[in-house]
Formats: structure tokens, C-alpha cells, sequence
């Protein structure tokens, strides 16, 4: 069975030459991501007027009585750009949790002990958070190790995997030499993506949000509270935000910008892509507490004369709205809204079906100037999913969806 | 132009609250009390050291607005990653018991403001508790947030009450700027005593970690400090009301020692029922104002800076340790009020002492902070500022200290 070793009780170990002569005590210790992401690379040792680096193959043995060293040609501590050390850049730090998905504080570092052939090997086992490990390192170096470990095992441990932690880092150069990337951050879910985002520093925002993918940014950023989407994006150089509002649904990419200050916001749309650009000018023109507002512009909208075959290929057209499709709307040949079909219906219709008598009763719609409260009302009321909105001349101009109303209502 | 106008203001209540909230709640039954005690044994003399105190007050709470601003961290995460665990454990535990006990003094201020109205505190002190658990366990940040701006604004029953008596304006207004300096050991006490009251350490952990919950940053701090400047000296307007207030009731007709705030108000009676009620009123305000936040200001920063989940904005299985604190804190401080044998003076006079062997470690981790060029950049203190600030800090600890000395020896007396 591996031997288990804890940071805090490494710090302040003695360090012996290979006569048993004492050199000094353990100060820090670095890992080399670059190198080696677990191994536990550098041993800094405490002594006389410097502090002395050991290499890890320059190590017999570690114990809790102490390190005994094989090689004694030992070199003076210089800053390196590519150690994480684990006292200084580690311990208090707060991480990325990805498993749990939260933002935690490094109270401890545990590692595995691995002996082969006279060479004593340390790999980063787990981060240690929670009241065991404020235990120990509060008690560690006042009581002896062995007691501490034996006081411990009364309280439940609290850890996470090193594979699922997640360091922040703000200065891009030193994530590149570190070897830190937020790949990992990119398979949670945006709404704890979102979580994890607020409850870190404004500069430690802005750093995994530029890291990030600009897909995933985006819906992250769609669930990041109102008031930190607009200081997230003010701290994004200009054209990583215009990347990330491209991405962004248009109804709540308008939202965002028109927090912004008109400065900001034009720098933004400025650097954008043409086809998203002019839908979110389009959607900023409405106020933002009517249906013109809160509408999207994303939504499948066919002839009225068309097949239950042609909404098919025309879903097929829009897969990236698959997720959240849940009403086609037939429109005439001058564009006004003729009906509306709940996609379900399709399932049941014979391919070569006109889709028109699919179309409910009574069609429910709101002109664009409507009020925000009459739309919640609609919704409740007539228990729809997706309302369309229609200009003054009766065309379809967007369409609200029922999480819309959602968080308009949340923020009441 | 005037869209420029309209944007600074939007901008300024944009972040009102976590400066404003802070520095009316230094005016809690603690702080009543001794200004009241002040008006009411020298009358007009003490007012100038208002001045001074406002002072005080912007210095000590511009740093925490802009640590959190700038950082976007707690005063105890940024203690946390600078200084380590153990000394952050050694600070939260002394600011945990120094905290009870000031919960305990307020709640021991709801339960006497509302015996002035004939209502006994074993049926007050424990609704208040509910009220306050509720608030903040049910509530959401902003709307917490709303409540406590409403309580700030009831304040001004002391202005009313103040007027309602109709002091001698004239000597207040000279006094306020003329400072009086008398040899007597006792009215030295009292201007230790003021200051020492107007800033406790736990407001630092609360205002800062208020504005950074608020989302305050850097762009808008400007707004953020102009909030700090206006609230302390709104703080200060309150003070020197109820001063004036006891000075013309009490003082005026034969100088004399209280020892609660309700005394004070028994002796408004003669000015008329309202006077009397709005001071009553004001002290149940300001104590159940207090015992909302400091419990929340306390479970804040001990959960940051230990590391366990915390915040409003969290639920229950989220956050057990923010939550089994905050309420700990609440039902400790309140039932040890109820306790019929329980020595309240001298645990009120204890927290002031706690306080001011706690302000000094955490001014100075302040200081030390705010002026980390990797954590604050260009924003860490100026030559001149970091004149000022270690002045003010000087000044600050050998005054709380003094009155700690002082109140250990009336507690041994």
C-alpha cells in the first residue's frame, strides 16, 4: 500500500547529507507542470544564507523523521518561472473545484509516498479543504506529526482529486509556463460555469472567461448575473467580448449591451460579424421592458402552404436551435403570422401533410411595443412555451420563450 | 452633458448601500448610549470631537471600499492568502467572541428600548431573534440590502427628537468646531469613549465584503468612495444630534451620569411624548439594525477565510457552516440577555474592551494590505495618504487601548 504524505507535515522536515549531517529544513516544494503535472520536482531547503534547491532523483528516502539525500551536489534557490510552488502559489489559494463545481480554499496538499529502488518519489495525490485539514496544519509543528495524524482520524476528510482542480491564474504568460488550461472547465454546465465565474475576483473572471472557448464563454456568460456580465465584458479587450456577444442568443446578447456604457457597446459591435451585428442593432432599438425587448430572433418560421416535409428539413436547417424548439410558426407571403404548430404535432402527421391544418385555434401573438407585464400574463394564462411577436404590420419579428419569462420574473 | 449628469448619479445609487449601512450601524445602542452619556454629563463641550471622528471614519473605511473594489475579495480572504491560516484562525476566533458579546449588547438594547414601552423583553428579545434569522435566512441580498437602507433612513427620529426639545443651537453649533480640553479625567474618558465607539473592527470585515458582494469595481470605486464620505458624515450628523438632544434635556436642567440609553429617553418625557418616543424608537431601531448585521458581518468573513461556503445568496445545504454560525451567534446573543443573573453591564463594557484589542491587529493587517503593490496596483495608498492612515491608526489604537485600560478597571471597581 502507498505511503500517504500530507504538505504540512513535510514543511519543516529536517533534510540529511549522506554522512547524517543536517542541512536544513524544508521551506517549499515545487511541482513542474511543464515536465511532470503530479511529481513533486523541487524540494526547497532552508539553512544557512540561501535557500538550497534538492531535485527529486537526488533523494533516498522521506519519511516523517526526515529526508535523506543520495546526491549531495546541491544548487542555491533561484526564482523559475516555471515552478508552482506549493506554500506560495497553492496553500490558502482558492481553486477550481470542477468536480464539485465550486470555488474552494487550499488548506493542505496530500501526496503519495512512491519508493522505487532507493529513490523516494512524492506525486500530488488530492487537495485537502475542510476541518481536517484546518486541523492538522494548525496543530502541525506544535505537537509532534504522529500525534496529529492520530488526532485527525477522528474527523471525516474533505478532499478533491488533483486531476479535477483547477488553478487560477491571471497572468496569461505564467499559465502558458505552468501549463494551466480551463479545458476542462468547458464540460460543465453553464449555469455552473456561471456559479464558479461569480464567486471568483473580477480579474480572475475576466482571465478564465478569455481562456474559455468563445461558445462556451458565451453561455456561460448568458447566466452570470446582469450587473457582472456587463464588468466581465468591460474587462475583455474588445475583441475576445465581440467573440464571446457573437455567440451569445441575440435577445440576451442586446440585454447585456445595452447595460453597457454606449461607448463600450459600439466598440463591441464594431468588431463583430456582420449577420449578428445587425440583429442585436435591431433588437437594442426596442425598450427593454416590452415584448421587443425580451423577444429573440431565433426561431424556424415556414409558408403557410408548406409540407409537414418541409418543417422537417427545416428543422434540419437549424440545428443549433434543436435544444430549445419547441414552435414553428407559418407566416404568408407578405410575412404576416398566419399560425402557430407545437413541433410535437409533426410526429403524428403524414410527411406529405399540409401543415397548416395542424395550426391551433386561436392564434396568440403581441405587437413589439407590448408591455413586459402583459407578457408574463399571456404566458401564464394561455400556458405557452413560445409567444411570437409582431410588428405594426403584422410580421413576425421574434418570439419569447418561456425562459425568458423566468428570469424576467426572478428579478422582480 | 446633462446624459453624463444622469449616468454619475445612476452610478452613485448604482453602489449606495454597503457605505451608507456600515456607518449608520456604528451608530448602534452602544454608540447611543455614549453619546448619550456625553450630552448628558457635559452638554455642548464634547461635540468637536465629532470632527475628528468623521475623519476617522472616512480614512479607516475608504481603504476596506476600495481592498474590495479593486481586489474583489473579503478582508479575511485577502488576510487568508496573505498571511495564512494560523494567524486568519487566531483573528476569526477573537472576532467571533468579541462579536457575541456585541450581539449580545444589542440585543440587550431591544429589550430595554421596548421595556420603555411596557413590553417585556421575554417576549421582544426573542421575536427580535426570529425577525433576524428570518431576515437574512429567507431574504435575498438585494432585498436585505432595501430593508437595512429603510432603517438607515429612520435615523433621523433622533434629528425630530433633537428638535422637538429645543436645544441651544447656538452653543452646539460654536462647540461643535471650538475644541474644549479640560484636565478632568472623567470628560477625557468620554472623548475616548466616543471615538473608540465610532469605529469597531467588525466593519471593516462588513463594508468590505458588502462592496464586493455588490459587484462594486474598480470603474465605479470613484462612486463607491464618494458613498463612503457622505455616509460617515451622515453618521456623524446622527451623533451629534443625540448629543445635542440630552445635552438640552438632561444637561441643561443639572448635569448627571446615565448608564443606559433608557434613561435618556425617560428623561425626553418632559419635553413631550414624542420626543420621548422617537429617541425610544431610534435605540430600538439602531440596536435591531445592529443585531441584523453583525451576526451576518461576523459568519461572512469567518467562512471566507476559513473556507466553507458562504453568502446570502446561498441555501441552507450549501452553506452549513455560514448557516449553523450565523444562527449560533444570534441564539447565544439573545438567550444570554434572558438569563435572569447574567452580568449584562459588564459584558456590555467587556465587548467594548474585545473591541479595542481587536481593532489595532486588524488596522494594521489593513494597512499593510492596501499598500501590496500585486494585489492593489496603481491603488495602494500614496506617501501622504499612508501619512494619514498610519496617523489615524496611531491615533485609533492608543485610544481604544486607553479605553480598554479604563473599562477593565470601572469593570474591577
Amino acid at each position: 500500500m502507498p505511503e500517504l504524505l500530507y504538505f504540512t507535515e513535510i514543511l519543516g522536515l529536517k533534510v540529511y547529507d549522506l554522512k547524517g549531517r543536517r542541512i536544513g529544513r524544508i521551506e517549499d516544494a515545487a511541482l513542474v507542470p511543464l515536465v511532470d503535472p503530479v511529481r513533486v520536482d523541487r524540494y526547497l531547503v532552508g539553512g544557512g544564507w540561501t535557500w538550497l534547491t534538492i531535485r527529486y532523483d537526488q533523494i533516498r528516502s522521506i519519511s516523517l523523521d526526515g529526508i535523506h539525500l543520495r546526491e549531495e551536489v546541491l544548487t542555491p534557490y533561484h526564482e523559475d518561472e516555471y515552478m508552482l510552488r506549493i506554500a506560495r502559489d497553492l496553500l490558502d489559494q482558492q481553486i477550481i473545484d470542477v468536480n464539485g463545481r465550486k470555488v474552494v480554499r487550499v488548506n493542505d496538499v496530500s501526496f503519495e509516498l512512491i519508493s522505487n529502488d532507493g529513490n523516494d518519489l512524492l506525486r500530488v495525490l488530492e487537495v485537502d479543504i475542510g476541518v481536517r485539514s484546518i486541523v492538522r496544519r494548525i496543530l502541525q509543528g506544535v505537537i509532534p506529526r504522529r500525534w496529529v495524524r492520530r488526532l485527525q482520524r477522528a474527523i471525516p476528510p474533505n478532499s478533491i482529486r488533483w486531476e479535477f482542480c483547477n488553478i487560477v491564474e491571471q497572468d496569461p504568460q505564467r499559465r502558458l509556463r505552468l501549463n494551466i488550461d480551463y479545458g476542462k472547465l468547458e464540460y460543465l454546465h453553464p449555469a455552473d460555469l456561471a456559479d464558479i465565474v461569480e464567486e471568483l475576483s473580477p480579474e480572475e473572471r475576466s482571465a478564465v472567461m478569455e481562456t474559455l472557448d468563445s461558445e462556451v464563454a458565451a453561455d456561460a456568460l448568458s447566466e452570470v448575473d446582469p450587473k457582472m456580465q456587463v464588468s466581465i465584458l468591460e474587462s475583455l479587450d474588445t475583441e475576445t467580448a465581440a467573440d464571446i456577444v457573437e455567440e451569445m442568443a441575440p435577445d440576451e446578447a442586446a440585454d447585456v449591451m445595452a447595460e453597457l456604457e454606449e461607448e463600450t457597446s459600439e466598440e463591441i459591435l464594431e468588431e463583430m460579424d456582420a449577420e449578428p451585428k445587425t440583429e442585436v442593432r435591431e433588437l437594442l432599438e426596442y425598450k427593454e421592458d416590452t415584448a421587443g425587448g425580451m423577444m429573440n430572433t431565433e426561431y424556424v418560421s415556414l409558408d403557410e402552404n408548406a409540407s409537414v416535409a418541409d418543417a422537417m428539413a427545416a428543422i434540419k436547417g437549424n440545428e443549433d436551435l434543436l435544444e430549445v424548439l419547441n414552435t414553428l410558426f407559418l407566416i404568408d407571403a407578405a410575412g404576416r403570422l398566419v399560425g402557430s404548430i407545437p413541433v410535437a404535432k409533426l410526429f403524428v402527421a403524414d410527411s406529405s401533410a399540409p401543415l397548416k391544418p395542424l395550426a391551433g385555434g386561436t392564434l396568440i401573438k403581441v405587437p413589439v411595443d407590448e408591455k413586459q407585464d402583459r407578457v408574463t400574463e399571456l404566458f401564464d394564462k394561455y400556458n405557452i412555451l413560445t409567444l411570437p411577436v409582431v410588428d405594426e404590420e403584422d410580421r413576425l419579428a421574434g418570439v419569447i420563450t418561456a425562459d425568458d419569462v423566468i428570469s424576467v420574473l426572478r428579478q422582480k | 452633458m446633462l446624459k453624463r449628469f444622469r449616468y454619475h448619479i445612476a452610478v452613485f445609487f448604482g453602489v449606495m448601500g454597503p457605505g451608507f449601512i456600515t456607518a449608520m450601524v456604528d451608530n448602534d445602542s452602544g454608540g447611543i448610549l455614549t453619546y448619550s452619556q456625553a450630552g448628558a454629563k457635559y452638554g455642548y463641550l464634547p461635540l468637536w470631537t465629532l470632527l475628528p471622528i468623521t475623519v476617522l471614519l472616512i480614512v479607516t473605511q475608504e481603504m476596506n471600499s476600495r481592498m474590495g473594489a479593486v481586489t474583489g475579495k473579503g478582508l479575511s480572504d485577502l488576510i487568508r492568502e496573505e498571511f495564512g491560516l494560523r494567524k486568519t484562525l487566531l483573528l476569526m476566533s477573537l472576532l467571533v467572541l468579541t462579536n457575541l458579546t456585541n450581539i449580545m449588547a444589542e440585543f440587550a438594547g431591544i429589550a430595554t428600548s421596548l421595556e420603555l414601552f411596557g413590553l417585556t423583553r421575554y417576549i421582544t428579545v426573542p421575536l427580535g431573534a426570529a425577525a433576524v434569522w428570518l431576515l437574512v435566512v429567507k431574504g435575498t441580498y438585494r432585498s436585505v440590502e432595501k430593508i437595512f437602507l429603510g432603517a438607515c433612513v429612520l435615523y433621523v427620529a433622533y434629528i425630530i427628537s433633537a428638535i422637538l426639545i429645543g436645544p441651544n443651537w447656538k452653543a452646539a453649533a460654536v462647540n461643535s468646531v471650538h475644541p474644549v480640553l479640560m484636565l478632568d479625567p472623567g470628560y477625557i474618558t468620554m472623548l475616548i469613549a466616543m471615538v473608540g465607539t465610532s469605529i469597531a473592527p467588525w466593519m471593516q470585515f462588513y463594508l468590505q465584503a458588502a462592496v464586493v458582494e455588490k459587484g462594486i469595481t474598480e470603474k465605479e470605486y470613484p462612486a463607491s468612495r464618494v458613498e463612503v464620505i457622505v455616509s460617515s458624515i451622515a453618521t456623524s450628523v446622527i451623533a451629534f444630534f443625540i448629543v445635542v438632544a440630552c445635552a438640552g434635556a438632561i444637561w441643561a436642567n443639572g448635569p448627571r451620569d446615565i448608564d443606559d440609553a433608557a434613561v435618556a429617553a425617560q428623561a425626553l418625557k418632559p419635553f413631550g411624548k414624542y420626543a420621548f418616543v422617537l429617541f425610544s424608537a431610534g435605540l430600538f431601531n439602531a440596536s435591531l439594525f445592529a443585531a441584523c448585521i453583525l451576526p451576518l458581518s461576523t459568519a461572512y468573513p469567518v467562512c471566507e477565510g476559513l473556507g466553507f461556503e458562504s453568502g446570502v445568496n446561498k441555501g441552507f445545504r450549501e452553506a452549513p457552516v455560514f448557516y449553523w454560525l450565523y444562527t449560533m451567534l444570534i441564539v447565544v446573543g439573545a438567550g444570554l440577555v434572558l438569563l435572569p443573573k447574567f452580568p449584562l453591564v459588564k459584558m456590555i463594557l467587556l465587548s467594548q474592551v474585545l473591541n479595542g484589542v481587536l481593532l489595532p491587529v486588524v488596522l494594521i493587517f489593513m494597512i499593510v494590505l492596501v499598500n501590496k503593490r500585486d494585489l492593489m496596483g496603481e491603488w495602494t495608498n500614496s506617501r501622504f495618504y499612508n501619512t494619514v492612515t498610519w496617523a489615524s491608526v496611531v491615533i485609533l489604537i492608543g485610544l481604544t487601548l486607553a479605553l480598554a485600560g479604563i473599562t477593565v478597571r470601572q469593570m474591577h471597581s
